[in-house]
């Protein structure tokens, strides 16, 4: 009923290759987007902001960069923890080198460091697939880990051995450092992602999205039409590894504000591979799905046995935290092994149809 | 019509169409195992050229090394006046060959559309840049691309599966859209290997009837593996007969089918 398509009539391949060729999509993104420029920021205190809105959007950024990399271009990778410690290390430099560069800048750029890095690790899936290759990235998760802890000047010689952000303001307005608000914070995060991702639909939709959707699919026949497997690979590793970069300099510098090399260890490529399959592989919608269940369910756990009059001590929430998460991923790749995305789609397509089974 | 259908047969009987590749004294193995020995033939302009063979003759393995995915150890490949022998396939690609293979090599994943716009990625030329902010040249070209893969789609009459994902589709629908991607590369030579493998007499027809459009209406030349005699016979200019890597015929249909060697080849001789 609310999804009626009847009377949308398309008559150019313009109105067909719009990016919401059904109407009402069109008005959910827009009521989503008043949600979370206008609704949240508006109700939302400190906590919501710290534990939900501003990781969310941040783990959904990263598990978009390995979801170009693995759900579209078909190429396994268990070092996403890394790329993002390239991007925050990037970041930490570049800020502390030229004090004044403007921090989104700062940012944008880091993502730069962590597409090199990430096309170097890439150089090894022109020879090899599958697994082997997911092995191939797992050395550069171990290696550039390694990095980050034994080459002092990446932190500039702390102490402590890791990255603090100093306070630094964008037009006059603290966004990094201890005397940033979480409220712009959380603003500076939701653009930089929002515009991010809207590019990252640009480039999926189009050829160059086909082309790693073609070297997924089969990369011999990929080649044979034409196809040029090494770019093909390579450029998904740029873009991914970019993606993945802003999203490790936005997660230190607008989230954390400080971070030690184990903060990337591999149970962070974990936590984002897991948001990628279970919101679903290939696609863009699915990551948002992940990061709000992987993110919101820890919090829900800890806050509502609280809240009904049960409180559970710390330890109890975290081990029931793991067991829960553990088991709900079984259970969503069991029942949809293709993730969060493709349940929606389900019911999208189920409310066109209705009041039809058909 | 039947003027047009009868043209490059009485071209290729005479022998004067205008060389389009040259195969020369071509040689292939595979460590001990040979492949291919020492052949040599020609395709011309506009023609339907088949390659013929008992199992095991090394008719894929020959077109393998046309579209550049085999480098052969002798011997040379004349393409348009291009002389080469190691070359990439995606370098083929470019230079106007394209290809279909015995087992369907679709994009499961894609729909029928994206896997026919996939065949013209090669002919795109917008870069990353323009992909990301999309409005613009990069849409544009979309569009311009999208025109010339509906003529296609309307010619194979498969509008109907234009948004399914081809893992879907049924086999013989996946061949035509097979057919369709290899044709968005408007390539000037199209190897087809084993277009009706494992298809009724009706999807047969229904393939036959394409391929001799493809090569009328829209003038690309044609070479194919085939397993079925009377096909092979009633569509092609020119056949080449593969026994054991080795040519042992080559001419119009009829020469072919009289020939000796190329009967004992098919029926095994009594020693």
């Amino acid at each position: 009923m609310l999804y009626r398509t009847a009377g949308q009539f398309k008559t150019s391949y313009r109105a067909d290759h719009a990016l919401f060729p059904v109407r009402q999509d069109a008005w959910l993104l827009a009521f989503i987007l008043l949600l979370a420029f206008v609704v949240f920021p508006m109700t939302a205190n400190e906590f919501v902001f710290r534990a939900l809105l501003t990781p969310v959007l941040i783990y959904a950024l990263a598990a978009l960069g390995l979801n170009i990399l693995t759900g579209y271009a078909g190429q396994l990778s268990l070092g996403t923890g890394a790329f993002m410690g390239v991007g925050a290390y990037a970041c930490y430099k570049l800020v502390t080198i030229f004090p004044d560069l403007n921090l989104i800048v700062a940012i944008m750029l880091s993502g730069f460091f962590s597409a090199a890095i990430g096309v170097a690790f890439g150089l090894p899936s022109l020879r090899i697939k599958g697994f082997y290759l997911a092995i191939a990235t797992l050395a550069a998760q171990f290696f550039l880990v390694w990095l980050f802890e034994k080459w002092a000047w990446l932190y500039n010689y702390n102490s402590s051995g890791s990255i603090q952000v100093p306070t630094i303001s964008v037009f006059g307005h603290p966004v990094a450092g201890p005397n940033a608000t979480a409220i712009v914070q959380y603003y500076v995060v939701l653009v930089i992602v929002a515009v991010i991702t809207w590019l990252a639909i640009n480039i999926t939709r189009g050829r160059i999205g086909r082309m790693w959707k073609a070297v997924r699919d089969m990369d011999i026949a990929a080649e044979l039409v034409g196809i040029n497997l090494m770019k093909a690979k390579l450029s998904a590793f740029a873009v991914s590894s970019y993606i993945v970069g802003v999203a490790g300099a936005l997660f230190v510098f607008l989230w954390r504000g400080a971070a030690e090399p184990v903060a990337f260890d591999i149970p962070l490529s974990f936590r984002v591979l897991f948001i990628a399959i279970i919101g679903g592989l290939g696609s863009v919608l699915g990551n948002y799905l992940g990061a709000i269940l992987i993110v919101a369910l820890p919090v829900i756990i800890s806050t509502l046995p609280a809240s009904v009059g049960l409180p559970l001590s710390s330890a109890m929430v975290e081990h029931l935290n793991t067991m829960i998460i553990g088991a709900l991923i079984i259970l969503f790749l069991i029942v949809e092994p293709h993730g969060l995305a493709r349940f929606w789609a389900i019911i999208r397509e189920k409310l066109i149809m209705w009041p039809f089974p058909h | 019509m039947s003027s047009r259908l009868a043209e490059p047969i009485a071209v290729a009987e005479q022998g004067a169409g205008e060389m389009l590749m040259e195969v020369r004294n071509v040689s292939l193995s595979f460590g001990g195992v040979k492949a291919i020995t020492d052949i040599s033939f020609d395709i011309r302009k506009g023609e339907i050229r088949a390659i013929i063979g008992p199992n095991g003759a090394g008719k894929t393995s020959m077109l393998n090394v046309i579209n550049g995915f085999y480098t052969p150890q002798k011997g040379e490949i004349v393409f348009r006046g291009n002389t080469r022998r190691a070359m990439k396939p995606h370098h083929a690609v470019r230079q106007g060959i394209a290809r279909t293979f015995q087992n369907v090599a679709l994009f499961k994943g894609m729909s029928t559309l994206d896997n026919i716009m996939a065949g013209r990625s090669v002919l795109m030329k917008r870069n990353l840049f323009w992909q990301m902010v999309w409005h613009g040249p990069a849409l544009a070209e979309e569009i311009e691309h999208r025109e010339k893969v509906e003529e296609i789609i309307d010619f194979l009459e498969i509008q109907h599966i234009r948004r399914t994902p081809v893992g879907k589709l049924p086999y013989g629908l996946q061949k035509r859209v097979e057919l369709g991607r290899a044709l968005a590369m408007e390539p000037s030579l199209l190897l087809l290997d084993e277009p009706m493998a494992g298809m009724n007499l009706e999807e047969k027809e229904d393939m036959s009837r394409y391929i001799i459009d493809v090569n009328r209406q829209r003038g690309t030349t044609i070479a194919l593996i085939e397993h079925d005699m009377g096909v092979v016979m009633d569509l092609s200019d020119r056949v080449v007969v593969l026994d054991y890597g080795k040519k042992i015929a080559d001419g119009v249909p009829d020469a072919v089918k009289s020939n000796q060697a190329v009967i004992d080849a098919y029926l095994g001789v009594a020693h």
